[in-house]
């Protein structure tokens, strides 16, 4: 069994709480007491209220919004899931990044009264930009458009057009409506016109492409591991998460930044020495020379380097209420490496729903835009588009210690 | 395409869980491990292992004894800290409440589960621990769905659910002021059935209390309790003896047990699979109210 990750993003009031909802019940993952709870919070025309399953918030049960990502889990006997209910509001866009960055998938719903609205452009940038392998597009409340054919196809026609400009490898279109579960786990009897699977049967059969079959075999050191004690006396292990590709005892090795050589004497992991291990495997390596290798440095296999560069460009959404401003300082952190960082420029702000590029001198809450970096350290990075773990970064406010941006290197 | 080198679901949680486990020996000065006895806990601490074995870990266990623990799990977690060889550091809730910190509960469920905050902070406070890491899932409850795996608490342990950091991608920000620490889950992203098939898969010991075994016990809206000397008894109260185990172990007077004849790991996954009922469904804290939970972070809880 393997995991599947995936964000449903939408508009106020689409129904992503009550798809999730849907989901969850209708694969019998919610539990009597759950139930029993929702149940005494009373009724939404006449239906069980599923939202109230995912929104975990005082204020959110208040209000009737989402207001940050939740986590929610369920399995098949094919699949584990993991769902990031993302919120809809353009206030709480980068909740929904927080969200979006873990996910393999995104499911984006749209009304089918209402059609392609501005947030469903803008999410779906958002889903380009972050570079999801994959996206649904639920038409829901296909209901209260008496299941039309019609409507489903205008609705899909609209969004192609709209999609041709961005880099979605793969988007699938699925007419549905959470509210009564049509589509949703079983194929509807009200759409006999669909001859596509459900919703959980396509997440069920969908391939995940994952970085272990990189040819760019990357590894981050976190920790090193020196025990000094009389059994492990000359122990020095460094500890981290393969992001991509694979290692293999033996290999000749760079490390970045400094450029110092030398060859994997070891894999090691609390069950056993092993000869290779994959991404995303958390393992130990020790090498055949004592060279100077800390936290934020990078392995790598030699002649497959990375990037490295003090000069970066980049995009960035930008996550806090204080502006962005060319000049402004940061820590930037990318993989297991801090390094400090000034913002060179800023060429353009995207305007997510039309993709036009404006010139701007600031970047406000929840813009994205492009931006120039110079840090005080060489980063070996790669591009985001080619490996997520190694392109991705965070930039954070030193003085306030929050993060204030997310940052895809080009 | 086929991928022979796909990593299984609970693989791939235990990645990730050491990853993070990591990333705060690295980020932290001074971190600890929130350790129960507890089976979450329990997996925590063999993920430790995992992280930072064959060196120690760079962090002492940490428990926060309320005075109504099952003997059982203290037991465990004595004896398992003595066996791995890592420092373990008890602070008791008898001490805040005999020093005037905390006030016990009046009525007839008392409990001694809110005022665990005080104590827990004023460990932190004395420690200077700037990290603790935790066994909490996610899937536990409603509230615990939105926490970050790096949720950081302001200098009075609050947890403010609208002012939370962004978390992207596997990026963690443990940056705070001083007299601020940051909660870390790494097993957020596992489910009660995760945890159990993990333990099997890695052959983990539990305290018996997680396996069936008769109990005097008492009905209290409608959930089995444990018959102990920290809950009081009336007329009303008939005690009887059941085969119970404990799916979630806390204190024994917030904890019901299930009635079970499980016996044995691969018993107890077989129930949860058909289990209708949620793990904090027989924890009577939980019920108090639609938000116990979150109001209980907001005021320092785990």
């Amino acid at each position: 069994m393997d995991i599947l990750r995936f964000i449903t993003a939408g508009s106020v009031d689409d129904g992503k709480s009550t798809l999730i909802g849907r989901l969850l019940y209708d694969s019998k993952s919610i539990f009597q007491d759950q139930m029993e709870a929702i149940e005494r919070a009373g009724q939404v025309n006449g239906q069980i209220n599923l939202a109230l399953l995912t929104d975990g918030l005082k204020a959110e049960r208040e209000q009737g919004i989402t207001i940050d990502v939740a986590y929610k889990y369920f399995s098949t006997p094919k699949r584990k899931f993991i769902i990031a209910d993302a919120p809809g509001h353009v206030q709480y866009t980068r909740n929904m990044v927080t969200g979006a960055s873990n996910s393999d998938l995104a499911i984006i719903l749209i009304d089918a009264r209402k059609g392609v609205i501005e947030q469903t452009y803008r999410h779906s940038y958002i889903v380009s930009l972050l570079r999801l392998p994959y996206v649904v597009v639920c038409v829901n409340k296909m209901d209260l458009v008496d299941f039309s054919e019609e409507v489903f196809l205008n609705i899909k026609q609209q969004y192609l057009e709209f999609a041709k400009d961005l880099d979605l490898k793969s988007i699938h279109f699925l007419p549905i409506s959470a509210l009564n579960g049509d589509n949703v786990v079983d194929t509807s009897p009200s759409m006999p016109w669909w001859k596509g699977k459900s919703l959980l049967h396509f997440l069920e059969e969908i391939e995940i492409h994952t970085e272990e079959e990189s040819p760019a075999p990357r590894f981050p050191v976190q920790n090193v591991i020196r025990p000094q004690t009389t059994e492990y006396h000359d122990y020095r292990g460094y500890a981290g998460q393969i992001r991509s590709g694979h290692f293999t005892v033996g290999d000749s090795i760079t490390v970045l930044p400094s450029g110092l050589t030398s060859k994997i004497k070891a894999i090691d992991s609390f069950d056993g020495p092993l000869t290779t291990a994959y991404a995303p495997m958390s393992i130990t390596i020790r090498l055949e020379d004592e060279i100077d290798v800390s936290r934020g440095d990078m392995l790598v296999v030699t002649g497959k380097e990375p990037k490295i560069s003090q000069d970066l460009e980049a995009y960035i959404c930008w996550m806090d209420q204080k502006v962005l401003t060319p000049g402004s300082k940061y820590l930037l952190r990318q993989t297991t490496n801090a390094v400090k960082a000034s913002i060179r420029s800023l060429e353009f702000r995207v305007e997510t729903s039309t993709h036009e590029k404006k010139e701007q001198t600031s970047l406000g809450l929840n813009e994205i835009g492009k931006v120039t970096i110079r840090t005080a350290k060489p980063v070996a990075y790669d591009p985001y588009s080619k490996i997520r773990g190694t392109g991705s970064f965070i930039l954070v406010d030193e003085g306030t210690n929050q993060t204030v941006a997310a940052g895809m290197l080009l | 395409m086929t991928n022979t080198h796909r990593l299984s679901h609970l693989d791939q949680l235990e990645s990730e869980a050491i990853y993070i486990l990591r990333e705060v020996a690295a980020q932290f000065e001074r971190p600890a491990l929130l350790f129960s006895g507890g089976k979450d806990s329990i997996c925590l601490v063999h993920l430790a292992l995992k992280a930072f074995r064959p060196g120690k870990f760079p962090f002492p266990l940490v428990h926060i004894d309320t005075g109504h623990n099952f003997d059982e799990a203290l037991k465990f977690r004595d004896e398992l800290a003595d066996t791995i060889g890592e420092k373990l550091i008890v602070r008791y809730v008898q001490d805040s409440i005999d020093q005037g910190k905390a006030v016990e509960e009046k009525g007839k469920f008392p409990s001694r589960n809110a005022i665990q905050a005080v104590t827990l902070l004023d460990t932190i406070a004395e420690f200077k621990f700037d990290a603790c890491i935790g066994g909490a899932r996610r899937d536990e409850e409603k509230a615990r769905a939105k926490e970050r795996i790096f949720s950081v608490r302001d200098e009075f342990g609050s947890w403010d659910p609208k002012l939370q950091r962004p978390e992207l991608w596997n990026i963690y920000n443990g940056k705070i002021h001083v007299g601020e620490n940051v909660r870390v889950f790494p097993i957020s992203n596992w489910t009660e059935l995760d945890v159990w098939e993990y333990i099997r898969k890695e052959n983990i010991g539990l305290p018996s209390l997680y396996f069936s075994h008769k109990r005097e016990i008492v009905w209290r809206e409608d959930l089995v309790f444990p018959v102990s000397k920290f809950i009081s008894l009336d007329n009303t109260d008939k005690v009887e003896t059941r085969t119970v185990r404990f799916r979630t172990v806390g204190d024994m007077t917030c904890t019901a047990a299930v009635e079970s004849e499980a016996n044995s790991v691969d018993d107890i996954i077989r129930e949860i699979q058909i289990s209708r009922t949620t793990e904090r469904g027989s924890r009577l804290d939980d019920k108090r109210s639609e938000a116990a939970m979150e109001d209980r972070k907001k005021g320092g809880y785990f």
